[in-house]
């Protein structure tokens, strides 16, 4: 499909397209009209207190929600509708790291990376470990190949949680709160690896209430309020002059 | 060949009292052994654990069938009349004991290690401790899972069919040795286990979500 | 008490005994296989199937677990072939048990399934995997290492259980015992030699799916911790 490779290649044209996103649990509307565009290599630090939707609006653009209205494109795909033949060709494009990490606990390291490599990319065993082996130096866990979860720290099981991701080579990576359930010093070995992604390029959209972080790594930011956009803009800009009350008071309220 | 009728219907009620009564033996008798083989699982005395674990390992290794052609020959030996009722409780009862056992044991463990601690403290001995802290808790774990194996018990007691006992499958036998229906026949036997067993399940599953409840 | 033990029919009779013992192994290793598939399929309906899928599983357990093998047998050999579907005694046997196992795996393995997090399976998801490869990879096997010691003791119990097979005469041990009983008069040493032979099929059943649970499960192998 042709048409999926072309934003690839014009680096203008927008990677992820949220358009007028709506999204209902029922009768509660979690996302009222949401839209913005992310484009190649650039990192998006989605910010807002708890309870705005961030985490859902970035479910739906992982394809684990449905939306009940607008649309999604992320590389071309429509996301959004799930079982469609685009959501297998969206999973090998972009990478999801939960804050929980979720690790298969029952695997090593090393086959918790190469379990997707193997299955989905259908690459032989030792293709799929030489890909961990280098996944895991670009994290710095190298030598925790053979242990299995348990046997990590959180901080580790996060950045084993974002090599796992890496190794599939995706084009985007969403960051659910990944440092939330962290001490400081192990959020800091975390956002570390994050900001060398940002570094080589990696297209980034980023939940996080670490506001140090985003000011220093985020290209744009998006600040949620009741499901919607409430103000959207480059990162300096954005911090310098807020222009609503909500968000000045919520920079406030997270020095 | 004889039609069904009412009066086989009868039959096999008249029978599942038997089956009723012979489980209430073998909860009864199971019980009361049971409760010493949970009891000495947990003494402090290492070769009465070792012999209350040695029996619950060799009656839990052995098929119920067994057990009951072991009673049955084994009091034939020993100069009883062969007497198919009291075999099966036996039977049942051992075989009961050897499971309420084993149950028993790990409620009386659930119990918290300071209750012991604290009870200690208080100066009371051994047999107090049991009797006023640690059973009365432990009965509370226990009742759900006991209440589940009753369940076992009243399907386990159509094995006494074997050794000549008129309960309910015998008698769902009998009645097929003339009529020949044995779908329609054991088909309604197993109707009148399922209303024997089921309330026993769904009581066993309620106490099980009272008790998660409560804690 | 003046009775005398007398074993000897087992110098004649030990072929009968290691025969019966035999089918008794491939009975129940059969039925254990099929019965943890019913089960295991039964029990993945149970958790992530549709409602109406869900409804006749549920049934089918619990007419199951409330009612004797012995009947479930009864009616398989003698109600089916009434029915015009005549079965052997073997066949029947198996389907039995299969069917009784089939059953109570379903409970466990439920149990099994619902301690696998959906996070897990969004986890899966994310990373491409299909429906059937997160089953098989990512909640199949956490599923059983967690309830593996109640699945293991309910394969001991069917063994076990496997010897009520012998009352629609399918040739396991226990069958053989009645019938060398019925030759030599000696019942009460004949179901002795028996109780035996079951105590160590037991024991051997037990040390084989300690074994099988070892290879299954590498991780609890190197950590020796619960999942
Ligand atoms: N599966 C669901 N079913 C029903 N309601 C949900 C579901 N998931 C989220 N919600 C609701 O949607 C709203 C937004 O939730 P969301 O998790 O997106 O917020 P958030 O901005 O990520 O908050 P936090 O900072 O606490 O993570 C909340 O009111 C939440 O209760
Ligand atoms: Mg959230």
């Amino acid at each position: 499909m042709p048409a999926a490779e072309a934003p690839r290649k014009a680096p203008r044209e927008p990677i992820v397209q949220v358009r007028n996103v709506v999204k209902e649990f029922g009768p509660l509307r979690v996302l009222d009209g949401v839209g913005f565009d992310v484009a190649p290599g650039q990192v998006a630090a989605i910010v807002g207190r708890s309870g705005s939707g961030k985490s859902t609006l970035l479910r739906c653009i992982a394809g684990l929600e449905t939306v009940q209205g607008g649309s999604i494109s992320v590389c071309g795909h429509d996301v959004g509708r799930p079982g469609s033949a685009a959501r297998a060709q969206l999973r090998r494009d972009v990478g999801m790291v939960f804050q929980s990490y979720n690790l298969f606990p029952h695997l090593t390291v090393e086959r918790n990376i190469t379990l997707a490599l193997t299955l989905v990319k259908k690459q032989s065993r030792d293709q799929a470990n030489a890909k961990a082996a280098e996944v895991l130096s670009l994290v710095g866990l190298t030598d925790k190949r053979t242990a299995y979860p348990e046997q990590l720290s959180g901080g580790q099981q996060q950045r084993v949680a974002i090599a796992r991701s890496l190794a599939l080579q995706p084009q985007v990576m969403l960051f659910d709160e990944v440092t939330s359930a962290l001490d400081p010093e192990l959020t800091a070995e975390v956002l570390a690896v994050m900001e060398d992604l940002a570094r080589r390029g990696m297209t980034m959209i980023t939940v996080t209430h670490e506001m140090g972080f985003a000011r220093r790594v985020a290209d744009l930011v998006v600040f949620m309020h009741e499901g919607k956009v409430w103000e959207i803009g480059p990162t300096a800009e954005l911090f310098a002059s807020p222009k609503t009350a909500e968000f000045s008071q919520f920079v406030a309220s997270e020095l | 060949m004889i039609q069904l009728n009412a009066n086989h219907f009868i039959y096999l009620l008249q029978a599942a009292t038997w089956t009723l009564l012979l489980s209430l033996i073998a909860f009864a008798g199971g019980s009361i052994v049971g409760l010493a083989v949970a009891l000495l699982r947990v003494s402090r005395v290492r070769a009465l654990r070792a012999l209350s674990s040695g029996y619950i390992q060799l009656i839990q290794g052995t098929p119920l069938l067994i057990i009951l052609f072991l009673s049955y020959f084994g009091l034939g030996i020993l100069g009883y009349k062969l007497v198919p009722i009291v075999a099966a409780g036996l039977s049942l009862t051992f075989y009961a004991a050897a499971f309420l056992g084993e149950i028993w044991r790990g409620c009386i463990e659930a119990v918290p290690k300071t209750q012991w601690e604290a009870s200690d403290c208080l100066g009371l001995n051994r047999f107090q401790q049991y009797a006023y802290v640690v059973l009365p808790q432990a009965v509370k774990l226990a009742i759900p899972p006991t209440v589940g194996f009753m369940v076992q018990i009243v399907k386990n007691t159509s094995l006494a069919s074997v050794i000549g006992f008129v309960e309910l499958a015998r008698a769902g036998q009998i009645i097929n040795n003339s009529t020949f229906e044995p779908f329609v026949i054991f088909t309604v036997v197993a109707a009148i286990y399922f209303a024997l067993c089921y309330p026993l399940s769904l009581a066993a599953r309620a106490l099980e979500r009272k008790a998660h409840a409560g804690r | 008490m003046s009775y005398q033990f007398d074993f000897s029919f087992l110098a004649d009779r030990w072929p009968d005994f290691v025969a019966g013992a035999w089918l008794t192994v491939q009975l129940t290793v059969v039925s254990i296989a099929l019965g943890l598939a019913v089960g295991t399929v039964c029990a993945l309906i149970r958790v992530y199937g549709a409602r109406w899928m869900k409804a006749p599983v549920g049934v089918y357990v619990e007419l199951i677990r409330n009612t004797p093998l012995l009947v479930q047998i009864f009616i398989v050999y003698f109600g089916l072939s009434s029915l015009g579907l005549k079965l052997s005694a073997e066949v029947s046997a198996v389907i039995a048990l299969v069917v009784n196992m089939g059953a109570y795996t379903t409970e466990i393995m439920r149990a099994g399934i619902q301690s696998i997090q959906r996070t897990q399976l969004e986890a899966a998801d994310c990373l491409g995997l299909t429906r059937l490869q997160t089953i098989v990879h990512v909640v199949l096997l956490p599923a059983m290492e967690r309830v593996y010691p109640a699945l293991s003791s309910q394969f001991v119990l069917l063994m076990l259980a496997s010897s009520i097979t012998s009352q629609i005469s399918a040739e396991e041990l226990t069958a053989t015992a009645n019938l060398v009983q019925s030759d030599t008069y000696r019942s009460f040493e004949v179901y002795i030699v028996v109780a035996l032979v079951y105590l160590a099929l037991s024991f051997l059943y037990r040390f084989g799916f300690w074994l099988i649970g070892l290879v299954l499960f590498a991780r609890k192998r190197k950590l020796g911790t619960a999942l």
